[in-house]
Formats: C-alpha cells, structure tokens, sequence
C-alpha cells in the first residue's frame, strides 16, 4: 500500500462516512462529490486516466449538480433541532449483513483466482472502437434510455405550464 | 539565435537543474522540476490577470468616453505610468480589507469556496502548450478531457458560494451561474468535437502539431482556415464567453439586477481570488480556443517562424484578451429566457451540423477539389445558421413580451 493510496482511500471512505452522518443534507452532498473526486483519484491511480477524467467531468461536473438542486427544489436544508428518532442499529446490521454477503461472494468467486491477463495498449481510441463496434448494442441502448428520459423531464416541465 | 530564444524557458530550466543536482536529493530534484515547472504558470498569468484589469478598466473607459484609471504610478513620485501602478494598489486594498463573513452564513464551506473555485483553474493551465516543447503535463491520452473535467467541478463551487453566504442574492446568482454553464458546457465540447474528429487524438500537443502542415507554401494550416473550424472557432469562443460569465452572458453577476451574484457576501480578498479564478477561467478557455482551432504556438506564416512560439502563443492570448473587452463594451446583457434559448435552439443546432461539416470535410479530402468542399461546407453551414438566427423567427410575428410571474 502505497502512500497516494492510503491518503486517496483515506478520503474517500472518510467522505463517504460524512456523507451520511451529517446533518446538513448540503454538507452530505458536498461530501459525496468529495467521494466522487476520490474515486477518480483511485482509478487515476490504477492508471486508467480516461476512466478517471470522465469520472470528475459526469460525476463532479453534473451528477454532483443534479443532487444539490433536487435537495434545494425539494426541501429546506435547515437541519432539524431535534434528535433523530429511528435507531441506527437496524441499518448498521443491515450494511454489514450487506458488506459481508459481498465480501464472501466477491472473495469465493473464480475471478479473484484467475492471473491477470496481459496489459493490452488501452487507448481512448481503442475504448471508441470497441464502444462503437462490439459493445454498439448497450451504447444505443443507454442512448435511448437516456433520451427518453430527457423527453419525460420536458413533458413534466410543461404540464405544469398548462396547468396554470 | 531564433532556435535559442525559442528554447530559452527549457534550457533556463535544464541549466538550474543541473546547477541543483550538485548537491540536492534525488527526490528533491523531482520537487524542484515539478517547482520550476509551476512557477511560470503562478508568475505569468496572475500577473497578466493583474494588467488585464487596468487595461480593461482603461479601455472600457475609452469605449464609453471617460479617462480611466489614470493617477497611481510609483509612491512617493510623480510618476504615474499611466495608471498602472493601479492594480498593486488594488492588491495591497484587498489584502488589508477585512474579512467579512455574514452571521447566519456556513462558515466552513462560505471559506473553502473560493479556494475549490481557484484550484481547478489553475490546474487546467497544465496541459496547454505554451510554446514549443512546453507543456507542463502532457497527458498523450486524455489532455482534453482533463481540461473539461477540471472545467465542469468550478460549477460545484460556485453552488458552495452562493449556497453558504445564506442570501438570497448569493444564491439566485449561483442558480443562474450553473444553468448557465450547464447550458453552454455541450456546445463547448461538442464545438472542440470537431478538432478530435479531424486529428484523431486528445492530445493538446499533438493537434497543435497537426496544424503546422503548409498552405500554398508559406501559410500554416490551422484549424480556422476551414469552414468547420472558422464556424467552430466562433461557436467556442461564444460558449467560452458564457462558462467565463463574461458580458453579454454575465447573469450570474449581473450588478444592476442581484449586486454580485454568487460573490455578493465575499469581501477582501476571498473577493479578489472570485476575480482571480474568472479571469483565469476566460484565459485557460482563450488558451484552449488558441490550442485547438488558431494554431497554438504557431505563427500564420512559415517566414514569421524566427519570433519565438510562446511569444505567439501570449500574443494570441492577449488579442483575445482585448476582443472580450471589446465585446464587454459593445455587447448589452442578454435576459435568462434568451440565454437558454440561444444555446438550446441556436448553439446546440448549430454544433451539431458543425459536427456533419467536418466528418465530410475529412472524407472527401483528396477526392473533391478544395473549393468545392469549401463551397459545400460553408452552404451547409450558413442555410442553418440563416434559418435558425433569422428565418424561423420572422413567421413568429409581432413580439410579445413576456414577464416573470
């Protein structure tokens, strides 16, 4: 374990902790993008640099933004005064029953054995080819998926207009 | 003498290090090229954001008939440099102000929004290519990319600013700020699209390289002497204009309608570094602009090869410096419902037939003679630009105006 490693992992679960801990639901998102950026840190690290670019560009760039204004149009970011009320244990049982069941699923399976294959040349040229001739299927499928999506987004936006 | 000054900043660099590998560690060797590396970025762009304001402030002043800044020179003389001595004294003001921060604001991120805005910016100067041979991170694979990731994480600190300084002001700004570089980030990237279709790479290096090949023998062909480059050279510069939130797109800060916008609650100099990272935003952006479609370091002529490359490299720089100016001072402020309609219904088209331009420019070279793939290219590029700026617009009628409910 390198030192990089140990400061980009040390961040990134340290921010994914505080995403979830915190009161403030804009604190939580901001320390969600903080969990993001490193992640994009890890994959840099495995020098899988597009991985890694594209990863801040959707994530940092857009995704990020996407949550902070669904957490602004929705509700106040005011932090309630009064303790929570629901006990935590049931969802600390429930993540580790999670992680565990992974974990033991991830280490037993035959993929963990197998040698590592030969480092091809991975360029971002070799990702377009393949993404545009053996994984075409998926890509227009993505497309699709994410067109309509944005299809309904502008039919919501305006039936509210109508209903004025 | 010419091949000397050209190289003058590597071999200045080349001749320190050995000087320091006498008596320095290995690793702090690999500190101090990274240093040596760095500091020019530090030394040369901040200082040029610093004549930039005087020069702005002057020539704003000369558009709208005024003097401008005009009295500090050099204390304790008469001299007055012609006024610019007037950003050390802005310097000196900002640093001394106090620091104020509103009561109900949050605190910890109100602090570390000025710092997330200014990092990634200063970041993004490390892949562009100053001159020949000077890149501070050539990244072979994904320079571009890195450029636009570290582009779109300043929106994320513009939301922290506007979000902390809990005012509504603050926060109407921030709203805007990000529409708006949200908006305009698609024909940005898909506007430079075009010069990753045509040289097949994402290295900034490299596709200033590609643009060194001759025209007729003594003119250099950059990207902008073709119709996909000159119509994507203006549909990025106007995208850049609106991710720097620079006039006529400066909503996000509009003065006379929400104070500052996100920056309404800085003050001092969390203020100046506001200012700093947008003025640093439009150079990195005019430095990609140079890179990808006006030919980088390159001269527009062979014979004009003796001037060193990052000279024209900072002389490009500076003429876009002064067309934003310019444009500041002729160009009034759109409203929110044109902003977003000129980059939906205007920008966006208009990228994307760009797109269908160059892919036929790049495969009918070498079998159809060059003027008429001129001729083809810019018809294809002008019906639309015609329809969409113009034709569709005159069947609307008569105007009707509409306003916030």
């Amino acid at each position: 374990m390198t030192l990089p490693f140990a400061i980009i992992a040390g961040l990134t679960v340290g921010s994914a902790i505080a995403a979830v801990s915190l009161r403030n639901l804009v604190h939580c998102a901001l320390s969600l993008v903080l969990t993001f950026a490193g992640l994009a840190g890890l994959y840099l690290q495995l020098n899988a640099e597009f991985i890694g670019f594209t990863q801040i560009l959707v994530y940092v760039g857009a995704v990020s933004i996407l949550i902070v204004f669904a957490i602004l149009f929705t509700r106040s970011t005011e932090p309630k005064d009064e303790p929570s009320t629901v006990t935590p244990w049931i969802g600390v049982a429930v993540a580790i029953g999670t992680f565990l069941t992974m974990a033991v699923s991830i280490l037993g399976s035959p993929v963990s054995r197998r040698a590592a294959g030969p480092m091809g040349e991975v360029s971002v040229k070799t990702l377009g080819q393949k993404l545009m001739t053996d994984y075409v299927l998926p890509l227009e499928v993505m497309a699709l998926l994410l067109t309509a999506a944005m299809l309904g987004a502008v039919i919501i936006a305006m039936r509210e207009k109508e209903a004025k | 003498m010419a091949e000397a000054l050209d190289q003058f900043p590597i071999t200045l660099k080349h001749w320190l290090m050995s000087q320091a590998s006498g008596f320095l560690p290995e690793w702090l060797l690999v500190l101090l090229s990274f240093v040596l590396s760095i500091s020019p970025i530090l030394a040369v762009f901040p200082l040029l954001f610093a004549l930039t304001t005087v020069i702005e402030r002057k020539g704003l002043g000369r558009i709208q008939n005024r003097i401008g800044p005009n009295r500090v020179g050099i204390p304790l003389t008469n001299i007055r440099l012609a006024g610019f001595g007037q950003f050390i004294a802005d310097g000196i003001k900002s640093l001394i102000k106090e620091d104020l921060v509103p009561y109900a604001a949050d605190k910890v991120v109100h602090f570390i929004a000025p710092i997330t805005l200014l990092i990634p910016v200063l970041l993004t100067y490390s892949v562009l290519p100053f001159g020949r041979n000077m890149v501070p991170l050539d990244l072979p694979q994904t320079g571009l990319l890195f450029f636009f990731a570290l582009g779109a994480s300043t929106e994320l600190s513009v939301f922290m600013a506007g979000w902390s300084s809990r005012n509504k002001y603050s926060l109407l700004g921030a709203m805007r700020a990000i529409a708006q570089m949200v908006s305009y980030e698609i024909p940005l990237i898909l506007s430079s699209l075009t010069v990753v279709m045509i040289t097949g790479t994402l290295s900034l290096t490299a596709i200033v390289e590609n643009q060194a090949s001759l025209h007729l023998g003594f003119i250099h062909g950059w990207n902008l002497f073709t119709p996909w480059g000159f119509v994507g050279f203006l549909l990025f510069l106007t995208a850049a204009a609106a991710e720097a939130n620079r006039t006529p797109f400066d909503l996000p800060e509009a003065e006379s309608e929400i104070i500052a916008g996100y920056f309404t609650e800085y003050s001092g100099f969390k203020f100046a570094i506001f200012f700093l990272a947008e003025y640093l935003g439009l150079f990195a952006m005019c430095g990609l602009g140079i890179t990808l479609f006006l030919g980088g370091w390159l001269p527009p002529f062979k014979f004009l090869d003796f001037i060193p490359s990052w000279c024209w490299f900072l002389g490009k720089l500076c003429a876009l410096i002064v067309l934003f100016i310019w444009l500041r001072g002729t160009l009034p402020r759109l409203r929110t419902d044109q902003l977003m309609g000129f980059a939906w219904k205007f920008l966006l088209p208009m990228t994307l037939i760009n797109l269908v331009v160059a892919a036929l420019w790049h495969l009918t070279g070498g079998a159809v003679p060059t003027t008429i793939r001129w001729v083809v290219g810019f018809a294809l590029l002008a019906v639309p630009y015609w329809l969409l700026g113009r034709g569709f617009e005159a069947s609307v009628g008569k105007r009707v105006y509409r306003y916030a409910a």
